[in-house]
């Protein structure tokens, strides 16, 4: 009973201090006054105190949780509980597709250690791409570019793709296509390093070699994407997408900082 | 009085407990007969030279263990951002090109902005990667052990550039990369002896492919640079 009497005594405090703008004889509640008016006042002064400082407290945390590295570093960890030799045989695994088969889906790990290393690979390789093709930013630097073409390409496509393996109905999570993307992109990193290395005039070489990694890395991509989806519309729409930015993305990163080159050896033959 | 006899005993007994803690030895702390190196600690008294040359000389102590990476305790228990943050700007500021020369055709050397951020931002990567992969160091020591160990690249950076005084053919281009080459492989080895305790053991490869990346990034910056 008590306790009910306090939630009263909490409820007239509300009322109190709404009726001190307007009306101050507004009923009932008028009479209590003299009586309870002050602690209610104090309880209230009280509330409002604690549920600032609750507030302040919470914001405080939320913003310290945000920027505490170590918070975010346990949620990453699971995703990089790898050893080398599996790394090393996904490497591999993602240049080797398998045939698809609705009755057994293949399987996508949920790892981050490899594709975060292969998108840092390719970070590096196109910031070499870029400076012996003697690109120019006008605003930023190179790192920056290559940075935000990398990272932008692995989380854009990524939650592009999750939303369409939503509505097409893949079974499929964020992580693993972000794994399974970040593999992907492996078959790129081989593909520039050749490109830059054994570079030619013609572009047969380099086309032969997106042909053949690139291919491969996608119809790995596929296969998997095929072994997920049911449905024969829903399997082109996946796919189809997935296949075409890859492969359009692979032709870009390397067509982008070539010509410039070219141009060079126009120049200064 | 009950109270005060109860404050005296609880006070009797911190005091005991403190001085149980005093006499623990524990390794690396400053024990009671280092008590007097610690008063000649006391930076108020003394004059701000014996402050600042003790700090450069910790500092260079740091620099020579990077050059003969045997003790690998050192760098991790004193950490210090200074070496780094000296190495990064005399890096930043000698691979610095000319902004006059920039046209369509060429940038005009890395920025400045940009070492400097592949300095930070690759140290930070690469000490996150770490500890993402389960191993035991603090973040600043981790950057600090990275950012000592391109001392090699910086020196190789020096030679380059003594070396483009010259004109250049494909003999100084050929020395030009063996320098590096060694620079990069040594900071890569003094690196991986520092860190090799704290990474974790079965991993290893893992943890030293971004401090591989990372070395390799700066060394290329070092032998692509040209400008006179």
């Amino acid at each position: 009973m008590e306790v009910i009497a306090d939630d009263e005594s909490d409820y007239e405090a509300d009322f109190n201090s709404q009726s001190l703008g307007g009306n101050i004889d507004s009923g009932p509640h008028h009479m209590n006054d003299p009586e309870r008016g002050q602690p209610a006042t104090d309880l209230k002064g009280q509330v409002t105190q604690q549920v600032t400082s609750m507030m302040w407290q919470e914001g405080s945390e939320r913003a310290k949780k945000a920027f505490n590295i170590y918070a975010n570093i346990d949620i990453l960890r699971p995703y990089f509980d790898v050893e080398p030799h599996e790394v090393r045989s996904r490497l591999i695994q993602s240049l080797i597709p398998a045939f698809p088969s609705a009755a057994a889906t293949q399987v996508v790990p949920r790892e981050l250690y490899g594709p975060t290393m292969v998108v840092f690979t390719l970070i590096a390789l196109l910031l070499f791409q870029m400076k012996t093709s003697g690109h120019v930013v006008q605003e930023g630097t190179l790192m920056g570019t290559a940075f935000g073409i990398c990272f932008g390409y692995w989380f854009g496509i990524a939650s592009i793709m999750w939303v369409l393996a939503y509505v097409c109905n893949t079974r499929i999570s964020m992580m693993q296509l972000l794994s399974l993307l970040g593999y992907g992109l492996f078959s790129h990193c081989i593909v520039l390093f050749l490109g830059t290395v054994w570079h030619s005039s013609s572009h047969a070489s380099f086309y032969m070699i997106w042909a053949v990694f690139g291919g491969l890395s996608t119809v790995k991509m596929v296969s998997v994407l095929t072994s997920r989806t049911i449905g024969r519309t829903q399997r082109l729409i996946v796919c189809g997408t997935l296949a075409f930015i890859h492969l359009v993305f692979l032709l870009y990163l390397h067509f982008a900082y070539h010509r410039i080159v070219e141009g060079q050896r126009f120049v200064n033959p | 009085m009950a109270d005060v006899e109860a404050n005296r005993q609880y006070g009797e007994w911190d005091m005991n407990e403190v001085e149980l803690e005093g006499d623990i030895s524990v390794p690396g702390a400053p024990s009671a007969i280092e008590n007097e190196d610690d008063q000649q600690f006391n930076t108020l008294d003394e004059p701000v030279k014996d402050t600042i040359m003790r700090d450069a000389r910790a500092v260079g102590k740091k620099f020579l263990h990077v050059l003969y990476p045997k003790e690998s305790r050192s760098l991790l228990r004193e950490w210090d951002l200074w070496g780094p943050l000296v190495l990064c700007v005399f890096l930043a500021m000698m691979l610095q090109g000319s902004t006059e020369t920039a046209n369509d055709l060429n940038d005009g050397g890395p920025q400045f902005a940009e070492v400097f951020v592949i300095y930070w931002v690759g140290a930070a990567i690469v000490t996150m990667n770490t500890k993402l992969l389960g191993g035991s160091i603090s973040f600043f020591q981790s950057i600090c052990v990275l950012g000592y160990c391109v001392l090699p690249l910086a020196i190789a950076l020096i030679v380059c550039r003594i070396i483009l005084v010259s004109e250049q053919n494909s003999v100084l281009f050929a020395i030009r990369c063996v320098v590096t080459l060694i620079a990069f492989g040594w900071s890569t080895f003094a690196s991986t002896a520092f860190l090799a305790e704290s990474q974790p053991p079965r991993r290893k490869g893992l943890a030293v492919y971004p401090i591989f990346l990372f070395y390799f990034i700066i060394s290329w910056l070092v032998v692509s640079h040209t400008h006179h």
